[in-house]
Formats: C-alpha cells, structure tokens, sequence
C-alpha cells in the first residue's frame, strides 16, 4: 500500500452521490461547503469547539471540522439541507422557528443536527437528555432556553 | 482551516500499519483525529503521513473475559465504551467516558487516541493508572506489555514509541472505584482530577492528574481521610498555574478531590 496527498472519494450526501478527487488535507466540512456547495453547515470555530458543522456520518454525529474528507471516503452523510424534505420544515426546524429557537441563527444547522442524532436514538429525552446532547453546540443569542423547548416540543 | 500537505493510507491489518509507520519517517497513527487534527490545524503538530487506522477491525472492541478482565481494542471509541454492556463490569469506565467533551467528540474519539495524546488534562491516563490497566504495544520487534503506571513518560509523550502502535488495553476486574475533577464548565477541560481504587487490600491507589506531566500515583495505606491528605501532601506537587488556577489552587484541588474520588470508591465496596 503507497501513500496518497490526494484521493478520489465516493460519498452519498443527503440521498445524492458524489464523486470528488480531494486533497487529502481537505476538512469533510469544507468539502461539503465548497467542493459540494452545501453551505448549510457552518463553520463556527474551526476549533471543534462550537458544533456549528455538526454533520451526520453514518448515523454517527461528528463535527466535520474535526474530519478529514477522505475519512468519510463510502460514507452516508446527512447535512441540514437533508432535512426538508421538498422545502418544507421538518417537525424539528418547525418547532425552532415556533419557539424561536434561534437569532442570528449561526448555530441553527448544527443545533437541528445535534437534536436529530438524539431524537432517533430517544424519542422522549428529559431536559437533562436534552442539554447534555447539545453540550457540544455553542449558541451565543438565546441561552438556549427557547432550544431545549424547541426540542422538547417534538419529544414524544 | 488548511492542512499542511500530508500524505495518506488507510491500511486494514496492524501489520501493514506497522509497516507504513516504520516506512515513513514523520507518520503517525491517526485514530479517531479529536486531538490530532485540531493540533495539525494550529500546526502544533504537522505529521508528513497520517496512518488511518480506521479499517483496522482487529483495534476495535470490547471482551470481557472468563476471569473478569476487559480487553478494550485501542479504536474503541468514548460512545461504545459508554453504551457496551461488557464495559458495565467496570462502571467507573463508561462513567468517565461519559464526562469527556460534547456527543460528537464521544462518537469519534478513541481511548487509545486519548492515552497516546497525553495530553495532561485528559480523563483516561490517571483513571488508567489508578485501575492498574495494561497496555499492550506493538512494533517491528513484536508484542510487549507495558502497566499503565509506566505508560505515560512525559507531555504528549508514552512508551508507544516511533514506528509502534498501541493495540489493546486490558483492565482487571474490579468495582470500587471513583473519580473526581473540577473541569473548566460542565464536562469541559480538568483542571485537576483525580481517580480512586480500592480494590487490593485496606489502602488505595490515587493517580492525580492535570499536576505534573503524567498522572501522580499514589498509594496511601488506609482510606481515611488523614491519610489520603498526607499522601497527597507529601507528594509535593508542585503543579503548573495558568488562566484557570493558580499553583496553589490546583494543590488545593488535588486534596480535596482526592477525598472525593476515594469517598467514591468506598461507597461501591
């Protein structure tokens, strides 16, 4: 096996494949915002502090700024352009937009991300559940009350 | 944020990985990239070859054995130790696991990847201490075993040395255990911590961490509180200061929590 500084990399983004010849330097989350144009997802920090890029891989929730591309290389990525479907909000963007979960709405893509991954895995997350799952996404306009109500509102 | 150019394999064996590490001068073995990607970006760390050992089957897993020994392979991530009913054999494991970082850095993040980094703030390396884990190495000249005491050598540095891979980490069986930190915000960054065991005889074994540039081991003869706060005084530590604490304050800490970790411990006898 030789080592590689570019690869092509096959990925399925939101139900679409993609097929992209990438540096192997390249961040998943850049890929996705500039080699895909899926300018969505957010890049907050760039530390792996904020979230704002929080994408899902595999079912997997990461911040894809603390990824490489080609380490998504086969992988099923869903970004927050997948969650309307035909334009129209999904129950959780909805209940964002109802409770005002969101100002500046910086943090919105990866807040509904972080929100998603722990919806599937619990339907009815306690508040406790709630703001643990989105210790990992910053909001510096709501203090994230209006967030957890959002997210609680969709438990069930 | 841009890379430094870096060079890439993803191999699917620890032999072929071992290769490519011994091949390459400047590789280095990329697990679940939590840390190691963040410090490529600040360029804190700039690798010429990145080793994925992400197809790696064999380095991920959980086994607990007939005797009550976990094996955890080195790719084991915080999220699977967290959810794995085989790791409930020692809970304390899934408990710390689950105070590192936010969801997203659980899911990526391995446990092998936070020992290999040493970072001295990090949660595994004085819990591992403390439990009495043992590393298993591998390299071009084979397979050793290194306790976790002799595992951590310095500042990002550990007995995983050029060219060599951490495999596996086996825990013996045990309950009475605790942990205790004061973090900078719920689950951030230790400022100090300290993890407990109880488990061979009246005394305890105390590693304190974010003091010194690899967990402190302690071993106090008895579990009542004079002893364990002589311990930790005697042991003289003489910790760093920062933005956080001052050196006197992290001293403070490390008694106090200490006694918290043990009081811990006793609890689960």
């Amino acid at each position: 096996m030789e080592t590689v500084s570019r690869k092509t990399i096959t990925v399925d983004v939101n139900g679409e494949q993609y097929e992209r010849e990438v540096d192997v330097r390249r961040l998943l989350i850049h890929f996705i915002r500039d080699d895909l144009d899926l300018t969505g997802s957010h890049i907050g920090c760039d530390t792996g502090n904020c979230g704002a890029c929080s994408v899902l891989v595999d079912g997997v929730l990461v911040k894809s700024c603390m990824m490489l591309a080609v380490q998504a290389e086969g992988a099923k990525i869903e970004t927050v352009e997948g969650l309307a479907a035909e334009g129209e909000l999904n129950d959780l963007q909805q209940a964002f937009s109802d409770h005002h979960a969101l100002q500046c709405g910086y943090c919105t893509p990866g807040m509904l991300m972080s929100a998603t991954a722990l919806l599937r895995e619990n339907k009815t997350p306690s508040e406790d559940e709630i703001r643990k799952s989105i210790q990992g996404n910053i909001c510096r306009c709501t203090g994230y009350v209006n967030i957890v109500e959002a997210i609680q509102a969709v438990s069930r | 944020m841009l890379l430094r150019e870096v060079e890439y394999a993803r191999p699917a064996s620890v032999q072929e990985a071992l290769r490519l590490l011994g091949a390459n001068e400047g590789a280095r073995a990329l697990a679940g990239g939590q840390t190691l990607i963040n410090v490529m970006k600040a360029r804190a760390a700039s690798p010429d070859v990145l080793i994925d050992l992400a197809d790696i089957g064999e380095l991920r897993g959980i086994e607990l054995g007939a005797d009550g020994t976990l094996e955890l392979g080195a790719m084991t991530t915080y999220t699977d130790i967290i959810n794995s009913a085989e790791a409930r054999a020692r809970p304390i494991l899934g408990e710390v696991c689950n105070q590192i970082a936010d969801v997203q850095v659980r899911n990526r993040g391995t446990i092998g990847g936070n020992v290999c980094s040493n970072d001295p703030t990090n949660h595994l390396p004085p819990l591992l201490v403390a439990i009495g884990a043992t590393m298993t190495i591998v390299g071009q000249d084979g397979e050793r075993s290194v306790p976790a005491a002799e595992f951590f050598l310095g500042v990002y540095m550990t007995a995983a040395g050029p060219g060599e891979l951490l495999t596996k980490i086996s825990v013996p069986p045990g309950k009475s255990d605790g942990f205790a930190s004061v973090p900078i915000g719920k689950e951030g960054t230790c400022i100090v911590n300290v993890a407990a065991s109880l488990n061979g005889g009246a005394g305890a074994r105390l590693a304190i961490g974010c003091v010194d540039a690899v967990p402190v081991l302690l071993t106090p003869d008895s579990t009542e509180g004079d002893a364990v706060r002589k311990a930790v005084r005697e042991a003289n530590l003489d910790p760093p200061w920062d933005v956080h604490a001052s050196a006197d304050y992290r001293r403070h800490l490390a008694e106090v929590l200490a006694l918290r970790a043990v009081a811990q411990a006793a609890g689960r006898k």
